[in-house]
């Protein structure tokens, strides 16, 4: 039997790809010192509110853009829970997750009641000639703009640095003149568009489609990345090719001869199990941002 | 106008709050609810009073309240102790299969043996699937919200797993497995009643909880624990020990849960069993305040709404996630509200000097 290597590459960078978007848009909010699980339910919308626009309009790009305003709305909800008001964030979080499914699935309801899903114009694969690079716009976007773009950001210019303070110290950022609570908005509705964006991939150019429980559990795969990747982003974006190869392997193991008697529901099981798995192994002890999890009043 | 700090807190705050985020609830879902073309108030109606006025609405809200008991009572025991037990799907979804086990394998058992293994396999089940979290917490401090959240879709994917392959219904070829033997069907309270005893185990639960919080030396260690972590540590309180057993127990109050669902209303596995029952345990220990009352009173609230909303969707054409949609965002409303009132608004003029200390009194 010869392994399809090339084929499980290219679908290796394909799966990564919202899982890039969404676990940097969660790498910027934690690095301002917020657990955002509203992650769930801002790539639910993104994926949602995108796919809506593409079908009404035709035109993916447009889904694109109301994706990213969704994450904005969705960012500025959680900091207006956890910034303004200093509410537990795992709550405000979940509770945000629930309420994005809710609406999304209700929204779906009213206007596809009959079941028949239509499919939105998506977006077409790049350079299809050319196996493991022929990929979709965003995934080009994904490795060669946005994790560029963002590792020179966070560690070069003064928002990145600003970002950092307040996560880190936010009395001392305070002192030193930063706006602690404009940034951390700022770190949230940034980094709930990019999950925006990495859910919208999911409808607008993988599957174009919506399906309910679309997303099954990303978002959380991306927050445990985070971790992994200890809130640097290139580690981070290991950490979605990781979980990319895995679940790129389940995927062909799935029509391999040799597997097909392990049921596919234990395989698809797998790529979760090894990001525990790598959790446990390399999230040991890790350092997490000084004011994690923790709302900031001046005394 | 400036937002400062408030100085004290009054009594009235607090209920002023809840009540306000209640309104508010109200206010936003009205949106959706004219959008869907239904009328706001008569959806209202429906979805709290309605149930309530005939016996058999009352015994649906609550049937529906049932799950959400042992998942809230789940998730109540753990954030009480600062272990933030996200899983309680998946461990609801675990005691499910555990109880299922016996319910498929040993169908000739008695009601007298039956039941009482398939739920002592459920609290085991939940018991087992939290068991990891709760030791790479201990071991590694590795944090608990990740891995509890990962392992609930890994749970889905095991029932489906099941279901697809060697629990597959033998008479029907559908994914749900087939029907326990006689013995695994928890009595009906009463005649012609869907409520069945799980209600009444999840109300002595409750009340277990309570006393144990409230009166017992332990419970003193669990809430100081909870909520000043290194003073408790100073006493002599051993907080990641303690967090540990309240994350098992947790994982058995949800796995017993999935059981008595399981034994209670489907008498068989299906995919759909939980219905997100984990996440709304996260809801309603949140507005039940993390007490053992709180989450009686929450469960059969949310239960309520969502029995209303099963009738709305007949009857007023509004998808039922309008129920979720409501009780989700009365979640947001009363954290929102409840932290907004460390704050007052004031509305003009605020450096000139007022009677500052009188003001601390009445605000």
């Amino acid at each position: 039997m010869d392994f399809p290597l090339l084929a499980v590459l290219a679908a290796t960078l394909t799966i990564a790809t919202p899982l890039v978007w969404a676990a940097l848009g969660a790498l910027i909010n934690e690095r301002a010192g917020i657990l955002n699980l509203g992650i769930e339910g801002t790539m639910y919308a993104g994926a949602f509110v995108g796919f809506l626009t593409a079908v009404t309009t035709g035109n993916p790009y447009l889904g694109l853009g109301t994706a990213v305003v969704a994450g904005l709305a969705a960012g500025a909800l959680m900091g207006l829970l956890t910034v303004t008001l200093g509410v537990n964030q795992h709550v405000a979080g979940i509770g945000t997750t629930l309420l994005l499914v809710a609406a999304c699935d209700f929204t779906n309801r009213l206007l596809f009641a009959t079941g028949t899903q239509q499919a939105a114009a998506s977006f077409e694969r790049w350079f299809p000639g050319l196996g493991v690079l022929a990929q979709y716009p965003m995934t080009f976007v994904a490795f060669l703009v946005l994790a560029p773009l963002l590792w020179w950001v966070l560690r070069s210019t003064g928002f990145g640095l600003r970002l950092h303070a307040v996560g880190e110290n936010p009395e001392a950022a305070d002192a030193a003149g930063i706006p602690v609570a404009r940034t951390r908005y700022a770190a949230l509705m940034l980094g709930s568009a990019l999950m925006a964006v990495g859910g919208s991939f999911l409808t607008l150019s993988l599957l174009g489609t919506f399906t309910l429980d679309i997303v099954s559990g990303r978002g959380w795969i991306c927050i445990a990345l985070v971790i992994f990747g200890r809130w640097k982003v290139w580690p981070v974006v290991a950490g979605a090719l990781l979980f990319g190869f895995t679940d790129a392997l389940q995927l062909q193991l799935a029509i391999t001869p040799l597997f097909s008697g392990v049921p596919n529901e234990l395989l698809i099981a797998f790529p979760y199990l090894v990001v525990i798995a790598a959790l446990a192994v390399w999230g040991r002890r890790v350092r997490y941002p000084g004011a994690y999890l923790t709302p900031y009043r001046r005394a | 106008m400036k937002i400062l700090l408030r100085a004290g807190e009054s009594r009235w705050l607090a209920p002023a709050a809840v009540l306000g985020a209640v309104v508010l609830t109200l206010l936003l879902t009205a949106g959706p609810i004219r959008l869907a073309g239904a009328n706001p108030v008569a959806a209202y109606q429906r979805y709290t009073i309605n149930p309530l006025t005939t016996p058999g609405g009352i015994g649906d809200v609550l049937l529906a309240a049932t799950p959400l008991l042992f998942t809230g009572l789940a998730v109540a025991v753990a954030f009480r102790v600062g272990y933030f037990n996200i899983g309680a799907e998946g461990q609801f979804l675990a005691g499910a299969i555990a109880a299922t086990i016996p319910g498929l394998y040993l169908p000739g058992l008695p009601a007298a043996l039956a039941l009482p293994l398939a739920a002592a396999s459920g609290a085991l089940g939940g018991l087992l699937w939290g068991f990891l979290p709760a030791f790479l917490k201990r071991r590694a401090h590795i944090d608990e919200v990740v891995t509890t959240l990962l392992l609930n879709p890994v749970a889905l994917l095991l029932v489906q797993g099941l279901l697809n392959g060697p629990w597959r219904n033998s008479e029907t070829g559908f994914p749900d497995s087939d029907r326990y033997g006689a013995g695994y069907t928890l009595p009906t309270l009463a005649e012609g009643s869907r409520v069945h005893w799980g209600f009444v185990i999840g109300l002595a639960l409750v009340v277990v909880v309570f006393v144990v919080m409230s009166f017992t030396p332990l419970g003193l260690r669990l809430r100081a624990a909870g909520q000043s972590p290194g003073a408790a540590r100073f006493s002599g309180i051993r907080v990641t020990t303690l967090q540990f057993r309240s994350a098992l127990v947790s994982g058995a109050l949800a796995g017993l849960g999935g059981a008595v669902q399981v034994l209670g209303v489907q008498h068989q596995l299906t995919a759909s069993i939980s219905n997100g029952y984990g996440y709304t345990g996260v809801v309603v220990a949140t507005l039940g305040a993390l007490t053992a009352g709180g989450v009686l009173l929450v469960s059969l609230l949310l239960g309520d709404i969502a029995v209303g909303a099963q009738n709305a969707s007949i009857a007023l054409q509004l998808p039922t996630q309008m129920g979720a949609i409501v009780s989700s965002t009365l979640l947001l409303a009363v954290v929102a509200l409840l932290a907004a009132r460390r704050y007052r608004v004031v509305l003009r003029r605020p450096f000139v000097r007022r009677r500052s200390t009188a003001e601390r009194g009445d605000s």
